[in-house]
């Protein structure tokens, strides 16, 4: 197998996909001649041309909604934003236009379109460019939302994202675009709403997703230097929710700490928290934890910025909060 | 390419405010207007230096080559008139009179910045100053300056509102809804197009349609206005027309400055997309603080003595606010739970848990 970067791995998923159908069509703002602010479409424009790798100007708003209605008319466009903290300019064309044409016509419209892009904190760049914005897709009935943590995943589920007749937010962590691991070649397609274990444990379950799963797994190895056995599940997918996943682990660990980079409130841990508790009760010996973003717009200087952020020494102490 | 609006500036002065015509500098208020050029310049390229060493982190947009443009434009106002602007503003803040120091602080993510380390490189901000930011989100400032310029007027304080922006930013929707409410509702608001000829590796021939941007004034019959932004005293002569307008008439204008950006887009661009001749050919012809001070030298207002002592305080003062920076203390972690509400209200006590 071959080791990628995230962002190689993404590459490849979209040129494969280019590669595959012709409909898919890649847009966003320096995708093209400048290969992309994060290289991600790097070789793209020179493989596919101009007709279908398009920079577009500094409109997020005019091209996301460009993007919905190629779709209406049969395209499969990718959409990158530049960074999902600038998917806010363009919000309404994502929820009222991409979340509710379908519904709202009975059906007659599939919406083939994945908005994509990098996301994420703890680079001081403040709080204008620090969102982690899964939550605020998440709430939108219709949409999908996806959140990678590993390259071999970052490319078979944007794949499938692509394949999918559904808008499809797709939110890449910027943190993570230089990480390195296995990834199978060839047309994998991942299923999206499926979560993955990524490392097995007895005595506490830790739920995370995109980089905070990175977060998780450190902790996690704390946590076997002190003895304790921590399982990690990597959501992959925070729309849908894999529930039966998430209450296997509970069953075995019966107890549960949540890790999340996003703002507390209403976000998506609180969502698991409840379907734990509704439908596994019983099977909790303590109250379930979350760590999270704190509930403060980002800030610029490192010590509050690294205070602000899930740590796996915050991770560790929520663990064995749940373990006393 | 003045379009008709511009010319509807009439000379007439209200009580207290500025005099209708462009005040005649004296030869050592011109210098100074150099003076500043200088310090922009200086102060940037040391925070070049301290983001190689990564004392300074994230993004950081320096306004190397297009420091006339800023000093000229708000020379010509009150020190209560409202300047905003996008996140390239380290260059605004200097020539709204922030000092290097807190500029620097902030910079270095220090409690002692403009922001208390909280906004960094993007988000400066000094309201004593009537300095409202820093903005991140490209178009974002507009709507904002708008709703300043609004509140000046309601107030009735004669004030006006300078609002920077780049040719990029000319796309965004925020920016037109913005020039049609102030044409609208007659807001005495300027908007100043840095174009620079590119917006990150874009160049503008392949971003916007329909040029000189100029023109998109005409769709909301406001007063569109061109000057030389390589040239301070073009900008001065300019900007002087739009500030009038808005200070006696209540009447926006758009103003479209020709500048250049001599560094990356950033400090993070490695600048591929144009040459280094371009870049060369650019500086040899209209370099402007050599402009004004060649300038100057023929005036007699300055000697190539002083201005070697113009130079050394520059870099003095560049170095001093890095040396404030550095020993200036970090924030106290108990900060990042300041400034999110306002105090008066006591929200804390009912916010929600925060996680572990
Ligand atoms: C809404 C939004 N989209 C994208 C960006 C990323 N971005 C920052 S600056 C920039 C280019 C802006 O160019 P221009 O308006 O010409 O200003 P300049 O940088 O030349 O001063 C881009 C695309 C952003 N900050 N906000
Ligand atoms: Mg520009």
């Amino acid at each position: 197998m071959a080791v990628l970067t995230m962002r190689e791995a993404l590459n490849q998923a979209l040129s494969e996909e280019m590669e595959r159908d012709e409909r898919v069509i890649l847009m966003g703002e320096e995708v093209a001649e400048y290969q992309g602010a994060y290289k991600v479409s790097s070789g793209l424009l020179q493989k596919f041309g101009a007709k279908r790798v398009l920079d577009t100007p500094i409109s997020e708003s005019g091209f996301s909604g460009l993007g919905v209605g190629a779709a209406m008319q049969g395209l499969r466009p990718v959409v990158e934003f530049m960074t999902w903290s600038f998917s806010m300019v363009a919000y309404d064309q994502i929820v009222n236009n991409a979340g509710a044409i379908r519904y709202m016509s009975g059906g007659q419209y599939s919406i083939p379109i994945v908005f994509r892009g990098s996301s994420g904190a703890g680079l001081q760049v403040g709080a204008t460019h620090s969102h982690t914005p899964e939550n605020w897709y998440a709430n939108v009935p219709a949409l999908t939302v996806i959140t990678p943590a590993f390259p071999d995943d970052a490319k078979g589920l944007l794949k499938s994202a692509i394949r999918s007749n559904n808008p499809v937010c797709f939110i890449e962590n910027e943190k993570l675009y230089g990480f390195k691991d296995e990834v199978p070649e060839g047309d994998i397609l991942t299923t999206i709403g499926k979560a993955r274990v990524r490392r097995e444990g007895s005595q506490v379950t830790l739920i995370a997703n995109s980089a905070s799963t990175h977060v998780a797994l450190a902790s996690a190895l704390q946590l076997e230097a002190d003895g304790i056995s921590a399982e990690v599940i990597d959501l992959r997918t925070i729309k849908p929710l894999d529930i039966p996943a998430i209450l296997g682990s509970v069953a075995k660990t019966n107890r549960v700490v949540i890790v999340e980079e996003n703002k507390p409130f209403a976000g998506w841990g609180a969502q698991v928290a409840f379907e734990i508790q509704n439908r596994s009760f019983d099977d909790l010996d303590a109250p379930i934890e979350r760590v999270t973003g704190l509930d403060v717009p980002q800030p610029y200087a490192r010590v509050l910025e690294q205070a602000v952020m899930p740590s796996a020494d915050r991770v560790t102490e929520a663990a064995k909060k749940t373990l006393a | 390419m003045a379009s008709s609006g511009a010319k509807k500036v009439k000379s007439k002065e209200k009580p207290g405010k500025s005099p209708a015509v462009l005040p005649t500098l004296t030869p050592s208020e011109r210098v100074d207007l150099l003076r500043k050029m200088v310090l922009i310049r200086r102060f940037e390229q040391k925070a070049a230096q301290a983001f190689m060493q990564a004392k300074i982190k994230g993004f950081c947009h320096l306004y190397i080559g297009q420091e006339a443009l800023a000093v000229g434009s708000i020379s010509t106002l009150n020190r209560t008139d409202a300047v905003i602007t996008a996140y390239r503003d380290h260059g605004h803040a200097l020539a709204r009179g922030m000092t290097s120091r807190e500029c620097m602080a902030e910079l270095f993510g220090k409690i002692t910045g403009c922001s208390r380390g909280k906004g960094g490189s993007m988000h400066f901000f000094n309201k004593e100053k009537h300095f409202h930011g820093g903005h991140g989100i490209v178009g974002g400032q507009t709507p904002l300056a708008a709703g300043i310029a609004f509140a000046q007027k309601y107030n009735g304080t004669g004030e006006v509102t300078v609002c920077y922006l780049g040719d990029g930013a000319v796309n965004q929707g925020a920016f037109h809804e913005s020039l049609n409410l102030a044409a609208l509702w007659k807001l005495p608001v300027i908007y100043v197009i840095e174009n620079n000829e590119y917006a990150m590796g874009t160049h503008q021939s392949r971003s916007s349609a329909g040029y000189p941007l100029v023109k998109r004034a005409d769709g909301y019959d406001m007063a569109g206005i061109t000057a030389n932004g390589n040239d301070v005293d073009d900008v001065r002569e300019k900007m002087w027309d739009a500030v009038q307008l808005a200070r006696t008439e209540s009447l926006p204008s758009l103003v479209e400055v020709k500048t250049y950006r001599y560094r990356g887009h950033s400090m993070s661009d490695p600048g591929n997309y144009r040459t280094k001749e371009e870049i060369a050919e650019r500086k040899k012809e209209s370099e402007p603080i050599s402009l004004f001070k060649e300038r100057l030298f023929k005036e007699k207002a300055l000697t190539e003595k002083q201005y070697e002592e113009i130079e050394k305080e520059a870099v003095a003062e560049a170095e001093d606010s890095i040396a404030f920076a550095e020993s200036s203390p970090e924030p106290e972690v108990a900060t990042v739970f300041e400034d999110i509400f306002a105090p008066e209200d006591q929200i804390a006590e009912f916010r929600p848990p925060i996680g572990s």
